[in-house]
């Protein structure tokens, strides 16, 4: 029932794809799915009429006929007019010539600005910088201890008075505070109400006059329906907008809403919020979300996240045996090891090209229990063992299962699947079928 | 600064919800805006375009679309529409009033007939709230609360949310400014333990209505909702015959996610019911629809504002008169 976007693009680009011509027709088939596909997925009706538009002028005529396959030039053609609605590039917080910079954080009840702030402040303080978290939100039951507490976990200083206090003085006083303590950084957490509405507008342009932000983010919930572009226009309208921070996208939103709030603001999405831990927020990346929605994969985004947790060395050897299928089993530790830092399995494979084709892959968990166990085993290999598995007899067997608590069939199946995931990883270098084969039968350890 | 002071003095929320109204008159004046877009959308259209032609549709699922239906249900509606209005031969010349009762119906009819909610034939009722995060679970347990202690009856709140900072202090003010007693552990502990204390703090105290405010939770993180499960079940096993009422909070401005929420917490906690909350803005809920459509699921509860007071049993049918007012 709750195929994904990236599922029903598919779907029709199969159908493309057994044709070896594509007529006028054709392409209304195809624009016909991905109008409802786009729909289900909560972009704005009107966004969506205009993007199938611009599709079809493009897609129907010459540039069709010009290309080798038909199915690969609509493909590319709606690729590039999602990313294009997306917003293009990359787009990066700006920092004011002299410091501190400050940012306002605005948004409905309920679309995790106090979360957003901590997170922002989290990933500014990695990066080097010294920001200050100010609890501007004066009015919700426990909103100041919640970015206090949030505030702990980030490592991040809070500035915050008593609730019920004038926001607007909350905010000023908050930045004199960030300036006193030489911070560079100062995210304002403001508050939120159900709907837009003129007090709260009147409130928030009252704080944007006091403190000059040199970026006003709005916080848009990725699960907001067609509601998503009139707060972002009415935000944009009252606000002035510079950007956009699209949280909840670790659920299974399809995020039409960072589409429809960029093509209606022409506000850049500078963030998404992927978790709810305190390092769960990365750049958005128009071009991949994009290929992402397309099932083209991500394998940018999975060894960006990989680098976070390795060293750059690290990163690029993983990249490198990646390719190459020259892994060994003490590199597959090591994955177990950073597969935590980096988050969920499944998360992870969804962002690998291909992925989105073999059904289920969304579905696959990680078994904690068995993760240990592996991780068990592994350990209780020597290192020539974990080199070179086929060396590996059954008396070795007998001792690793001893030495890690385990049955012996429990090492024989971790051997056999490392050696299949080898195999795949081979294939999957090459872009071959049967990678894909081997994924689909649930070959990957610890997922079923 | 010390969060301890900024609790002491909680502010109260907007109270604009307890004016003297009738309850419909207040109903109607809170979805106007919801309301006349759609009704005002459809009078233009019909206005515009007299006849029951593909464009006529094609106009009518745009409006319909926009307000959240999504996709299959809009498609139903339509059909069922077109199918009453050629039956009764107005295929021609269609009128705003026919156009506006006629898709009331079909509202109407998938919406389903009233639900109330239930109540346990002796001793205390149970009132679960689960949902997403931010969708107005402690506020909805606040206001449910308020109701309940405003008809004389005795509420314990159980705080699960053990997770969310701050939650538990946000309910202890709820409870508060209800009159009502809040069992509590710390933050990060068991949810389920929390569960057990709330239920025999209720027996002990022969209370009325136990309501467990639980953590928000994306409904796509397993773990999360096997220890949701695990809440109910302490529920199950304590009080008999309890949890009698498994409430699913949903942000009026959900889109197509919404039936995704709905149909995974069905799975995991037999939901009874939904609280449609924030539904007092530009947000229609249109989901609802595909949500009671889809899975049965019926909407139980309304939260039409902020104030303590505005929360509402939804009617199918009155929802739609306010909707459609004095149209039909």
């Amino acid at each position: 029932m709750f195929e994904n976007l990236t599922q029903r693009l598919q779907e029709t680009f199969r159908k493309l794809r057994g044709k070896g011509k594509l007529s006028e027709a054709d392409v209304d088939e195809a624009l016909r799915e991905i109008r409802i596909a786009l729909l289900e997925a909560d972009v704005n009706f009107k966004v969506v009429r205009d993007f199938i538009k611009r599709v079809r002028e493009r897609a129907v005529g010459q540039e069709v006929a010009a290309s080798l396959t038909p199915g690969q030039q609509v493909i590319k053609i709606v690729n590039s007019e999602l990313t294009e609605l997306m917003g293009g590039r990359e787009s990066k917080i700006k920092y004011a010539p002299k410091p501190p910079t400050v940012i306002m954080i605005v948004g409905l009840q309920g679309s995790g600005k106090t979360t957003t702030a901590a997170k922002l402040g989290y990933l500014l303080k990695r990066q080097g910088r010294k920001p200050l978290l100010v609890a501007a939100d004066t009015w919700r039951p426990a909103a100041i201890k919640q970015l206090q507490v949030l505030g702990d976990a980030a490592g991040v200083e809070v500035f915050g008075t008593h609730e019920g206090d004038d926001a607007v003085k909350v905010a000023s006083a908050g930045v004199a505070r960030a300036k006193f303590l030489g911070c560079d950084m100062v995210l304002v957490d403001t508050q939120g109400r159900l709907h837009v509405d003129d007090e709260l507008m009147a409130e928030l342009g009252g704080m944007k006059n006091a403190i000059m932000p040199h970026e006003v983010l709005l916080v848009v919930d990725a699960m907001t329906g067609q509601d998503a572009v009139n707060v972002a226009s009415t935000f944009d309208e009252r606000l002035e907008l510079s950007g956009v921070i699209l949280t909840k996208l670790d659920g299974d939103a399809r995020g039409g809403a960072a589409l429809s709030t960029r093509a209606v603001t022409g506000k850049p999405i500078k963030f998404i919020g992927v978790g709810e831990k305190i390092d769960a927020l990365e750049p958005f990346h128009p071009d991949r979300m994009a290929s992402r929605i397309l099932g083209m994969g991500d394998i940018l985004s999975l060894i960006e996240k990989a680098e976070a947790s390795y060293d750059q060395a690290k990163a690029t050897q993983l990249a490198e045996k990646l390719k190459t299928a020259d892994f060994t089993l003490e590199d597959f530790q090591d994955q177990l090891e950073q597969m935590q830092k980096i988050g969920p399995l499944d998360e992870i494979l969804r962002m690998i090209p291909g992925m989105g084709r073999i059904k289920g892959a969304g579905d696959m968990k990680v078994d904690d229990h068995r993760l240990r166990q592996v991780d068990a085993i592994i350990s209780s290999m020597t290192p020539e063992e974990r080199r070179n598995p086929g060396i590996i007899d059954g008396s070795r067997r007998r001792r690793i299962a001893r030495g890690s608590g385990v049955k012996v069939q429990d090492v024989n199946v971790l051997l056999r699947q490392f050696n299949q995931v080898k195999g795949f990883l081979k294939q999957f270098g090459a872009g071959g079928k049967a990678g894909r084969r081997a994924m689909r039968k649930g070959i990957i350890p610890f997922m079923q | 600064m010390n969060a301890a002071d900024g609790l002491k003095k909680p502010t109260q929320p907007h109270n604009s919800g307890s004016k003297s109204k009738g309850l419909l008159a207040g109903l109607s004046e809170r979805l106007t805006r919801a309301g006349q877009s759609i009704v005002g959308q459809v009078q233009s259209l019909v206005r515009r375009r007299p006849v029951l032609d593909d464009e006529f549709l094609e106009e009518l699922e745009a409006i319909l679309l926009q307000a959240d239906v999504g996709v299959s249900t809009t498609m139903e509606l339509l059909s069922g529409l077109s199918r009453s209005l050629k039956e009764s031969g107005q295929g021609k010349a269609l009128s705003e009033e026919d156009v506006l009762r006629y898709l009331k119906e079909e509202i109407v009819e998938v919406l389903g007939s009233h639900e109330p909610l239930r109540k346990a034939m002796e001793g205390p009722t149970v009132i679960m709230v689960v949902g997403v995060n931010g969708t107005g679970k402690t506020t909805t347990v606040g206001k449910l609360c308020h109701r309940f202690r405003k008809s004389g009856s005795e509420v314990i709140l159980g705080a699960t949310d053990t997770f969310r900072a701050a939650a538990i202090d946000q309910l202890e003010i709820w409870g508060k400014r209800a009159g009502a007693r809040v069992i509590r552990h710390e933050e990060g502990r068991d949810p389920a333990a929390v569960a057990y204390d709330t239920c025999q703090a209720a027996k002990a105290r022969g209370v009325d209505y136990v309501i467990l405010d639980t953590a928000g939770r994306l409904h796509t993180h397993v773990n999360l909702m096997r220890e949701l499960e695990k809440v109910k079940r302490v529920v199950e096993r304590e009080i008999p015959g309890a949890p009698h009422e498994v409430l699913l909070t949903l942000d009026a401005t959900s889109g197509q996610n919404g039936l995704s929420q709905a149909a995974t917490f069905k799975e995991a906690v037999e939901i009874t019911g939904i609280a449609l909350t924030k539904l007092d803005g530009t947000a229609k809920g249109g989901i609802v629809l595909a949500i009671k459509d889809s899975l049965g699921v019926p909407v139980k509860l309304i939260g039409i504002g902020e104030g303590i007071e505005d929360l509402r049993d939804f009617d199918p049918r009155e929802f739609a008169d306010a909707i459609f007012q004095g149209l039909a």
